[in-house]
């Protein structure tokens, strides 16, 4: 039994500070979700807990049990047994998903039956053999790109994953296979999962047992499942205060929702 | 002018008295051309100002020549040491079907295969080359024979202050096919001064694979050229995996004088330390419905300079030409540079014709995907670098040349890592 600890995390963007004290305890085999308006900081969440570059530490403490991760290269806190699943999963030309598994297994201390591996998480999720070879998410549609993420979360079997709205881009098929092999991990493997999404169709496989409303950088508020469900039906109107505007009057964010 | 390579000098090396003449000429036209330097096209960011050619003198001792590494066994095998013919090798297949291979001076056909491609590509350093070539070596494959295993040369100079002009003339005659690995070594420590001439010529219908691997000495300057020529429907390939030298220039041509000549113009290289990599490519299509197709992708890392210029020609006869060339860059430190000019000179309106070019460290999104699946940093570098090349890698010819050409690469990338780690290392 391990858990991933989130401790006073905050972070800053270009000297804006995105994150703002963010506390959160995921054990083993548990499933917190973490939901929130665009802009709320939760990619950001998912960023710096895996060390992308860019984000500056501000103070705070990432830890499973009592390693430290926030003062490790990414690749050590992957061997500490975190992983993250991409909203927009990067393409590498040239790499194949096979080469990378095989090197990252190597530090994960079991390059056994690599292929055999990837073959049985392939047909677990629907993805085809021929993505195997394939240059890293290299002509991958959005949907693929998901499925491959899967498929390696299958294959490392790490001790928690965040998945960066995993949902995005499948469709309705492809969702049930992929939150269902999620699901699975959590209580054959002991996997602790925090999934980050806007949306609640994610959960009708993979069964939160925690509900965070994620907004202005930090967690607001918590709850069981059901609030997963009256989030989808109220928004997030009750945590998001009117949006600043700067001195030129334009939205702080651009990309948010103007609607909104 | 210059008392080493002078008529007289040239006028002293042996073989038939054909070869003796063309030398001498070569050599007192050679003293008639004026020293290039920097301001024109050709030469401009070339090393060319720094050269002492006084300092050197034809190189006579014999070091150790590396063997190539390679995946199969080669149909044929010829060794040769500061331009001499050392060794050689040949399947008795291959001569039962008429194939000639070895000194080219030996040869009926020598004396009209010998400057068949090169007599129309002449610069300073090709003519220093016809001057002072030493033993020629000629591969020749008769009209309709097909070689499957890669032919292998291996030219080799030694000697402290040596110069070296190796020549190879490679001849495939009508819907004939070889592929031929050429690799040039020097000793380590010598300063050498290298000058190799290759010449391929490809009859209708022909197709020749060429893979020329640079691994000189760091000490090594190399004036290089691959001069390729296609006649209808003939295919060339010409690869170049330029790794070694101080200052390494390879002027690429490719001529296609026959109507649907093709040409494949490729490299790969890794330059370090404080090397530079000098490359001129040219494209030149002669005759219609030619097509022709570079891409030169390498890595420069520490100080090391790059520079490639290339030159499209569609002459006007070659309507429907299509000619593309492609140059991209990875920079593995702030002070690596690299350059790549593209010219066109289009002389058609029925033509195809692009460019691209690129230069840019490794992409730290993709850095950071990979090692967020537990690949630390130094191997998720090694297999972006790797896959970066793949794509030339994946189409050299003499593919079983690959695994050791990825090998070089990985020793040369570990190498600047070792290289980050003392400087990181507090002095004791």
């Amino acid at each position: 039994m391990s858990q991933l600890i989130i401790e006073g995390l905050r972070a800053a963007v270009d000297g804006q500070e995105i994150l703002k004290g963010v506390d959160l305890v995921v054990g083993s085999g548990e499933v917190h979700a973490v939901m929130g308006p665009n802009g709320s900081g939760k990619s950001t969440l998912s960023h710096v807990i895996a060390g992308r570059p860019g984000y500056e530490v501000l103070g705070g403490s990432v830890r499973i049990d009592d390693v430290e991760l926030l003062d490790k290269p990414t690749w050590q806190r992957a061997e500490a047994g975190l992983f993250l699943a991409m909203q927009y999963p990067t393409e590498v030309p040239g790499v194949a998903l096979r080469d990378m598994l095989a090197a990252s297994v190597r530090t994960l201390g079991d390059s056994s039956e690599i292929g055999e591996r990837m073959r049985t998480e392939a047909e677990r999720i629907g993805f085809g053999s021929q993505f195997l070879e394939r240059p890293l998410n290299v002509d991958l549609s959005g949907g693929e790109k998901k499925r491959n993420e899967t498929l390696q979360l299958g294959v490392l079997r790490p001790a928690f994953a965040i998945l960066d709205e995993l949902d995005s881009g499948l469709d309705v098929d492809a969702l049930r296979l992929v939150s269902r092999r999620v699901e699975e991990a959590t209580s054959e493997e002991g996997l602790g999962v925090l999934a980050i999404t806007h949306y609640s169709r994610l959960f009708e496989q993979l069964k939160p047992d925690t509900v965070h409303v994620f907004a202005d950088g930090k967690i607001q508020e918590s709850g069981g499942p059901e609030l997963a469900t009256e989030l989808e039906d109220t928004g997030y109107e009750r945590w998001v205060s009117a949006p600043a505007t700067t001195s030129a009057g334009l939205l702080d964010d651009p990309f948010a929702d103007p609607f909104a | 002018m210059s008392p080493v390579f002078s008529p007289v000098a040239a006028g002293a090396l042996g073989g038939p008295q054909w070869l003796i003449d063309r030398r001498i000429a070569a050599a007192e036209a050679f003293e008639s051309t004026p020293r290039p330097d920097a301001s024109a096209e050709e030469w401009r960011y070339s090393r060319i100002g720094e050269l002492d050619l006084d300092g050197f003198t034809p190189a006579t001792e014999f070091g150790n020549a590396p063997m190539p590494r390679l995946d199969v066994e080669p149909a044929a095998l010829i060794r040769c040491v500061n331009g001499r013919v050392m060794y050689t090798d040949v399947d008795q297949e291959l001569i039962d079907r008429g194939v000639h291979i070895g000194p080219l001076a030996e040869d009926e056909n020598g004396e009209t295969r010998l400057g068949s491609v090169a007599a129309d590509a002449g610069d300073y350093f090709t003519l220093l080359n016809d001057a002072f070539m030493d033993w020629p070596l000629l591969i020749d494959i008769p009209r309709g024979v097909v070689i499957e295993r890669p032919i292998v040369v291996t030219h080799h100079a030694a000697g402290d202050g040596g110069a070296a002009f190796p020549r190879l003339v490679v001849r495939v005659g009508e819907n004939a096919q070889a592929n031929v690995m050429d690799l040039h070594t020097s000793e380590a420590d010598d300063h050498i001064l290298m000058c190799p001439v290759v010449e391929l010529d490809v009859e209708s219908a022909g197709r020749l694979g060429y893979l020329k691997v640079q691994e000189q000495g760091a000490h090594t300057w190399q004036f290089g050229s691959v001069l390729a020529r296609a006649e209808k429907d003939a295919t060339v390939s010409a690869a170049t995996a330029a790794f070694g030298g101080e200052y390494a220039r390879t002027r690429a041509d490719t001529r296609l004088v026959g109507r649907g000549a093709h040409g494949d113009l490729m490299a790969i290289y890794f330059g370090e330390g404080d090397q530079t990599l000098d490359f001129r490519t040219y494209q030149d299509h002669v005759a219609p419905d030619t097509t022709s197709n570079l891409l030169y992708k390498g890595v420069v890392a520490r100080a090391s300079r790059r520079i490639s210029t290339g030159l499209i020609r569609v002459r006007p006869d070659a309507r429907g030409t299509n000619a593309f060339q492609t140059n991209r860059n990875l920079k593995l430190s702030d002070k690596a540079w690299a350059e790549s000019v593209p010219n066109l000179e289009i002389e058609n309106n029925d033509v195809k014709c692009s460019h691209a070019s690129t230069v840019s460290p490794v992409d730290e999104e993709q850095r950071f995907y990979l090692e967020s699946r537990g690949v630390p940093t130094d191997e998720a570098e090694r297999l972006i670098v790797a896959g970066f090349l793949g794509e030339v890698l994946a189409n050299i010819p003499v593919p079983s040349a690959a695994p050791a050409l990825k090998l070089a690469i990985a020793d040369k990338l570990a190498r600047q890592r070792e290289l980050e780690s003392a400087k990181m290392k507090p002095v004791a």
